[in-house]
């Protein structure tokens, strides 16, 4: 068994997600090299070999893998394929968007974000929104794997791999980068906070949805939304949680004026402790809900803010 | 120009899903079925390029059972001109649907492929991908924006901290994100309009693609349930209770 795992960075560190596809790829029993790919990611390469239970960190630095570019990943990591029988990465907008490709190449039919790992072909994913549990079991030689990330504990620090350099591969010339929009926040990461507060339609404006900001700030909290909140404009699309957005599962989870669809619950279920503030005695978030108030938002988010001081 | 749009049947996303009791699947006898919202998403987006010009013909693909013909109509009603189902009683895997989908797309010859992200059923988000891949072709998934210039196409895609700018080379795939639009309601004159328009019918075989699944699934389970919680006061009570029992704070 050798496993590769594609990691996420931001050049200097690894983002969340990576740690916890490194504890999945663990379970499956074998050596796990990192692959680190980017522009000037020689400081992310290092941080790799710090976690715990890797064995091999590759680095691979060079200009066509800035932005990461679904062609230009692939074509780096089937240079190296076939030396491996697993292949993993967090299944976060970068792993999503490339592993497809990866599998479809090798000729591979795709895992898509486990949760679970009952053997070294046989695995559990989510499906239907969360709703339904499939145990899954692979007949191609090489795994493609994504990692539901809230599903594994990240793997701490600790380890000493050695650090090696991978070839890069020619730039594929089928699309070209031009930058991103990074929301700005001085706010943890929401696939990363240990707490979240979220709103929904119930917030009513972008103004309104502000009085969520003192709470977070009490909290040490993340801001996530509902889609209807996003939907009107409340806060940017990078705020969703659900089956459609993120995946969240902090140790807290406080939804105020969010009803709980069944797409907004497939995102936040497996938080630890879920509190929830709707003025209607009926709404169905009470039903996974650890505490809830029945009460007007604009009532006792204020009152909240002032009982934790 | 010539675009393609796949259109995936699904449960209906408000319906209520149940585990067979056997685990082998989950119940479909009498649930409604709908389009994949991310497919609909898609067909409105070519109906929209076509509208405003810059697309000539929409064909629209569905792969599964005879009954995905009403999902191929509903395309059609949204302004889609030409439908082709690829009938299987057994539903394809990802891979198998991309090898599907090559096969067709290397016959039609399309400029732009415009896919859902994922599907709301079994939540892969893989296929357009492998489309792209198996055809050597760019991608574009999770997208909100796109702009046809000449060759080429400007793209705004959602990404997990905001958006991203790419330009792809065409022919491409892109995958249709929430926010690319939203889809028109279909219309009486225009359903019976979609009844007209012509829908070939082919099995995988004439494709010469091997479709068998690689995934074997060994059982279906709900997920483990919450323990129940309690209803508080207020945010006194609440946060007494947060540092007290759960401990959180
Ligand atoms: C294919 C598909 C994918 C989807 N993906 C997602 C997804 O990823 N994430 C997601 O969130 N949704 C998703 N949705 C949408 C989902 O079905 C719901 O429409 C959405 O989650 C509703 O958001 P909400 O709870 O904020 O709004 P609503 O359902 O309108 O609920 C608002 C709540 O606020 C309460 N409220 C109003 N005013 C107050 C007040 N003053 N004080 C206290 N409470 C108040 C109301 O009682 C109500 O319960 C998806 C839908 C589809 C079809
Ligand atoms: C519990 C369970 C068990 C299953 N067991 C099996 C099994 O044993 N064997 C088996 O073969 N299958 C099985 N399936 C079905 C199969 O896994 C899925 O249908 C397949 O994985 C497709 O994944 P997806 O639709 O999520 O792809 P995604 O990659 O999420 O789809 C992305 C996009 O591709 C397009 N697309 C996808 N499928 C089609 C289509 N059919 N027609 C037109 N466009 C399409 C759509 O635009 C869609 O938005 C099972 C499904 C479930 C839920």
């Amino acid at each position: 068994m050798a496993i590769l795992v594609i990691a996420e960075h931001d050049g200097k560190n690894l983002k969340p997600g990576t740690t916890n596809t490194i504890t999945a790829a663990g379970k499956l029993g074998g050596d796990v090299t990192v692959l680190v790919a980017g522009h000037n990611c020689a400081e992310a390469g290092a941080a790799a070999a710090k976690v715990k239970g890797v064995a091999k960190v590759l680095v691979s630095d060079a200009p066509q893998f800035e932005g990461a570019l679904a062609e230009n990943i692939t074509a780096l990591v089937l240079s190296v394929a076939k030396s491996y029988t697993h292949i993993v990465a967090p299944a976060t907008g970068m792993g999503k968007n490339f592993m497809p490709r990866v599998a479809a190449l090798l000729d591979v039919q795709q895992i898509s974000d486990i949760s679970s790992v009952v053997s070294a072909d046989t695995f559990v994913r989510p499906t239907y929104a969360g709703n339904v549990m499939a145990t899954v079991q692979s007949s191609d030689a090489i795994k493609v794997i994504t990692v539901r990330a809230t599903a594994f504990d990240p793997a701490g620090d600790g380890g000493s791999a050695p650090v090696e350099a991978l070839a890069a591969t020619p730039a594929a010339g089928l699309s070209k980068f031009n930058g991103q929009e990074l929301t700005k926040s001085a706010r943890p990461e929401l696939t990363a906070a240990r707490i979240i507060v979220s709103g929904g339609r119930g917030m009513g404006s972008a103004e309104n949805f502000k009085i969520l900001e003192p709470l977070a700030d009490k909290l040490g909290a993340a801001v996530g939304a509902s889609r209807a909140a996003v939907d009107s404009g409340f806060v940017p699309n990078d705020y969703q949680v659900g089956q459609t957005g993120k995946i969240v599962a902090p140790e807290m989870y406080v939804a105020v004026g969010i009803s709980g669809a069944i797409q907004h619950l497939a995102g936040m279920k497996d938080s630890k402790v879920i509190v929830a503030i709707n003025k209607d005695a009926e709404a169905p978030l009470f039903s996974i809900a650890s505490y809830w108030i029945v009460d007007d938002l604009f009532k006792v988010v204020p009152e909240l803010v002032t009982e934790l001081g | 120009m010539k675009v393609l749009v796949t259109a995936k049947r699904v449960i209906d996303p408000y319906v209520k899903v149940r585990v067979k009791s056997d685990g082998t699947g989950v119940e479909t006898a009498n649930i409604k079925m709908t389009i994949n919202p991310f497919c609909e998403i898609a067909v409105e987006q070519a109906v929209r390029m076509k509208e405003a010009g810059i697309v000539t013909e929409i064909v629209v693909v569905s792969i599964g059972p005879i009954q995905c013909q009403e999902t191929i109509r509903t395309a059609m009603a949204m302004g889609a001109d030409r439908g082709i189902l690829v009938e299987m009683a057994e539903e394809a895997q990802p891979l198998a649907v991309a090898k599907i989908l090559k096969a067709i797309i290397e016959k039609e010859q399309p400029r732009l492929v415009i896919m859902g992200k994922q599907a709301i059923d079994d939540d892969s988000n893989q296929c357009g991908q492998m489309v792209a891949a198996l055809l050597g072709w760019p991608q574009a998934t999770h997208i909100s924006n796109v702009t046809i210039n000449g060759d080429t196409a400007d793209i705004t895609r959602e990404i997990d901290g905001g958006l991203e700018k790419l330009t792809v080379n065409l022919p491409a795939v892109v995958t249709a994100d929430l926010r690319l639009n939203e889809p028109r309601y279909v219309t009486l004159p225009n359903i019976m309009k979609a009844k007209k328009k012509p829908l070939e019918n082919i099995k995988p075989d004439a494709l010469g693609v091997d479709v068998k699944p690689r995934l074997k699934t060994l059982k279906v389970a709900e997920p483990a349930s919450r323990s129940a919680g309690v209803k508080v006061a207020d945010a006194k009570e609440l946060v007494a209770k947060l540092k007290n029992e759960a401990r959180v704070i």
